[in-house]
């Protein structure tokens, strides 16, 4: 049963993971790249880590396990917004005409 | 016929696999240097996810370390590149 239920999320994180694959090649550019790859591949990272705990309960795994998801959880969305600052101020063309950009200086 | 669980370690790894094939792509096409930083990003993603794999694999749970340990280096990469273009655009 637990070999199942594991079974099933790896299966699911490593196809997040796939699908935030596709999107970095797929979409338009960096910014949109960007939210491919932190929101689709912070997703893969918990179903996969909470497939590891499940798969061994022993409270090392579990303390390590849950370090891993706070580190990702918590500096992903940092690093990116500092990459796409840098992005942004290296004017890096836009792939499509945005609705609303708030860093324009005309705005 | 092949156990569920063998089944899904095989399609976890293939799938990640092939992700890093799609990431090396980008990586070799990507116009600007940006998307060539956010391709290491996911590349550390994906390492992470393999080595997981190969955890739940082999039964050892002494990877786990590994995983901490790209999960910081990734963060540190990031921060490092964002500081050195930073001093490149103010010059």
């Amino acid at each position: 049963m637990i070999e199942w239920i594991s079974g099933l999320l790896l299966m699911s994180g490593s196809f997040f993971m796939l699908v935030a694959a596709i999107g970095v090649v797929k979409f338009a550019d960096v910014y949109s790249r960007m939210h491919a790859i932190t929101k689709a591949a912070s997703l893969g990272m918990i179903l996969m880590l909470a497939a590891v705990i499940l798969l061994f309960p022993t409270a090392m795994v579990v303390i390590e396990a849950i370090l891993t998801l706070l580190f990702v959880v918590m500096t992903a969305p940092v690093g990116t917004h500092m990459i796409a600052r840098i992005a942004y101020k290296m004017n890096v063309p836009k792939g499509m005409p945005y609705v609303v950009d708030e860093m324009d200086p005309d705005l | 016929m092949m156990n569920f669980f063998t089944f899904a370690l095989f399609f976890s790894s293939t799938c990640l696999t092939f992700s890093l094939f799609l990431g090396l792509y980008r990586l070799l096409i990507g116009p600007t240097l940006p998307d060539r930083i956010i391709v290491l990003d996911l590349v550390a993603s994906l390492v992470m996810g393999l080595v997981l794999v190969f955890a739940a694999k082999s039964g050892k749970t002494v990877y786990l370390n590994a995983v901490v340990v790209i999960a910081l280096l990734s963060f540190m990469s990031n921060i490092a590149f964002a500081k050195y273009l930073r001093r490149q655009i103010n010059d």
